[in-house]
C-alpha cells in the first residue's frame, strides 16, 4: 500500500560508464537494458541486492504499520457496513506487507531479521503513519490521499527490474483500488451529511494534504540514490515528477467532493499544463522520518507489544507441528 | 528470547477448476495444515482460488541460472519441431 522515497545514506558504486566491470556485472546490466526481469538466484551486484532489500522491507513494514491508525477506528465504525468495508481493508494491507516481506526474503535475508531492524528502529516505514487518526472523517482522507498517494508510487514498481517485487506490486495494485473508492465514497456521505460532517472531512483534508505530499520523498535534486535506481530499473518515476501527477489529479477530485486544499498558492498554472503548488516544510519531514512525528513511539511500540504478545503462539504452533512430526514417525517405525 | 522461524513454504493456486495450479508466492507456516489455512488467507481473499497446494520450500530442486544456455540453447536450432517449419502445397488447406 505505501512507499516512500527515503533515502539512507549508502555507497553506491557510481554510475561512471567507464568503471571495469566483470562479466557478471557486464550481463546484469545487459538484462537491465533490454528490460528483462532479474530473479532471485540470478546474479547481481551487492549493491542491487541491498537497496532493494532495504525498499522492500521499507514497503512491507509500512504495509504493516499502516494498519494501526485505521485498527485504531474498526470498533468505533459508524454502521455495521462501514466496519466490514474497513475490516477488508486493513486485513489486505496484512496481506500486502505478507507479499512484500515474502518477495525481501528471495534475496537472502531472513524474516527475523526484518521484523529485529523494523523493532530497533533502524528500519524505516513511511512517515504518514506517525500522524493520528482524530475522527472517522481521516479513515476516509487515508482511503482517499494516503492510498491515492501510495497507487501514483506503486503503479511504476510493477515494472520493476526484481520479479519477486513486480508480481508482489501487481498482486497489491489490483487489491488497492478499493481502498482509494471506499475512502472517497466514505468522505463523500459525510459530505451530504451534517455541516459538522461536513467541517469534520475539511478538518482532515487540511491535517492531512501536506504529510501525504511529503510520502513521495524529498526534492529529485535532494535524492541521492534516484539516479542510480532509474539506472537498475527500480525506480521509473522520480519522487517530483510523481508528486505532480498525484497534485493533477486531486485538484478536480477535492472540487467534486466539495474541500478545498489547505494550500494558497495552490493553482493551475496553463504554460505548465499543471497545478503549481506550495513548499512542503521539510524541516516536518525529516523530523518525522527521523523519529520525532506526532506518533512515532506510540506506533513502534504497539508493533512490540503485538510482536512480543505473539510470541507464544507462534512457539506453540511450532511445537505442536514437532509433535505431530515425531507422532507421525513413530507410527511409521 | 527464541528466534525459531517458522519454516518457509511456496504456495499454488488453482484459480479454475479445469486450470492447472500455479505459483502465487510463499509464506511462513508451522505446518503443512497452517500453511493452506494461511494461504486460504494471504492468497484467496478474492476467490482467487478453488484449489491450494503448499510445499515446503526447501524441498524444491530448482535449475541453476548459470546452466540456462546448456540446457535450454540446444533446443533453439531445432526448428522442425515446429509445424510452421513445414511447408505444405496450398491444396492441402488444413493439416
Amino acid at each position: 500500500m505505501y512507499t516512500q522515497a527515503v533515502d539512507v545514506p549508502g555507497k553506491d558504486p557510481g554510475l561512471d560508464a567507464d568503471r571495469a566491470r566483470s562479466p557478471e556485472e557486464t550481463r546484469f546490466e545487459s538484462k537491465i537494458h533490454a528490460d528483462q526481469k532479474i530473479e532471485p538466484r540470478d546474479w547481481m551486484p551487492d549493491a542491487y541486492r541491498k537497496t532493494l532489500i532495504r525498499q522492500i522491507s521499507q514497503h512491507a513494514h509500512s504495509e504493516i504499520v499502516g494498519m494501526l491508525p485505521e485498527g485504531n477506528w474498526i470498533t468505533r465504525a459508524p454502521s455495521l457496513k462501514r466496519k466490514v468495508i474497513l475490516l477488508a481493508k486493513v486485513q489486505d494491507e496484512a496481506g500486502h506487507g505478507l507479499y512484500l516481506y515474502a518477495a525481501a526474503e528471495t534475496l537472502g535475508v531472513s524474516r527475523d531479521a526484518l521484523i529485529d531492524a523494523l523493532h530497533a528502529g533502524t528500519a524505516k516505514y513511511s512517515s504518514i503513519f506517525n500522524y493520528p487518526t482524530l475522527t472517522w472523517a481521516d479513515i476516509g482522507v487515508i482511503g482517499w490521499l494516503v492510498d491515492g498517494a501510495a497507487i501514483m508510487n506503486q503503479i511504476p514498481l510493477c515494472r520493476c527490474s526484481f520479479g519477486p517485487y513486480a508480481r508482489a506490486m501487481i498482486r497489491i495494485c489490483k487489491e488497492e483500488s478499493f481502498h482509494q473508492r471506499q475512502g472517497y465514497d466514505l468522505l463523500a456521505a459525510m459530505m451530504r451529511g451534517t455541516p459538522a460532517q461536513r467541517t469534520m472531512v475539511q478538518d482532515a483534508v487540511n491535517r492531512w494534504w501536506w504529510p501525504v505530499l511529503m510520502m513521495f520523498g524529498p526534492h529529485d535534486r535532494e535524492s541521492q540514490h534516484t539516479p542510480q535506481a532509474m539506472a537498475w530499473g527500480i525506480k521509473r518515476i522520480s519522487n517530483d515528477d510523481l508528486r505532480q501527477k498525484f497534485v493533477d489529479a486531486t485538484v478536480p477530485q477535492a472540487a467534486l467532493l466539495g474541500v478545498t486544499l489547505p494550500d494558497p498558492e495552490l493553482k493551475w498554472n496553463g504554460e505548465r499544463g499543471h497545478y503549481d503548488f506550495g513548499e512542503i516544510d521539510w524541516e516536518e519531514f525529516w523530523r518525522v522520518v527521523n523519529g520525532d512525528g506526532p506518533c512515532n513511539r506510540e506506533r513502534l511500540a504497539t508493533r512490540i507489544r503485538a510482536h512480543e504478545e505473539g510470541h507464544w503462539v507462534r512457539e506453540a504452533a511450532l511445537a505442536y507441528a514437532e509433535k505431530q512430526c515425531t507422532r507421525a514417525g513413530n507410527q511409521a517405525a | 528470547m527464541n528466534r525459531t522461524e517458522w519454516p518457509l513454504w511456496e504456495v499454488f493456486i488453482r484459480s479454475r477448476q479445469g486450470l492447472e495450479h500455479k505459483h502465487c508466492g510463499s509464506l511462513h507456516a508451522a505446518d503443512a495444515k497452517q500453511a493452506i489455512q494461511m494461504a486460504r488467507d494471504v492468497y484467496t481473499r478474492r476467490q482467487e482460488g478453488v484449489s491450494i497446494w503448499v510445499v515446503a520450500s526447501n524441498a524444491i530442486t530448482a535449475s541453476d541460472p548459470d546452466d540456462k544456455e546448456a540446457l535450454f540453447d540446444p533446443m533453439a536450432d531445432k526448428i522442425y519441431r515446429h509445424p510452421t517449419f513445414y511447408e505444405l502445397p496450398e491444396e492441402l488447406k488444413h493439416m
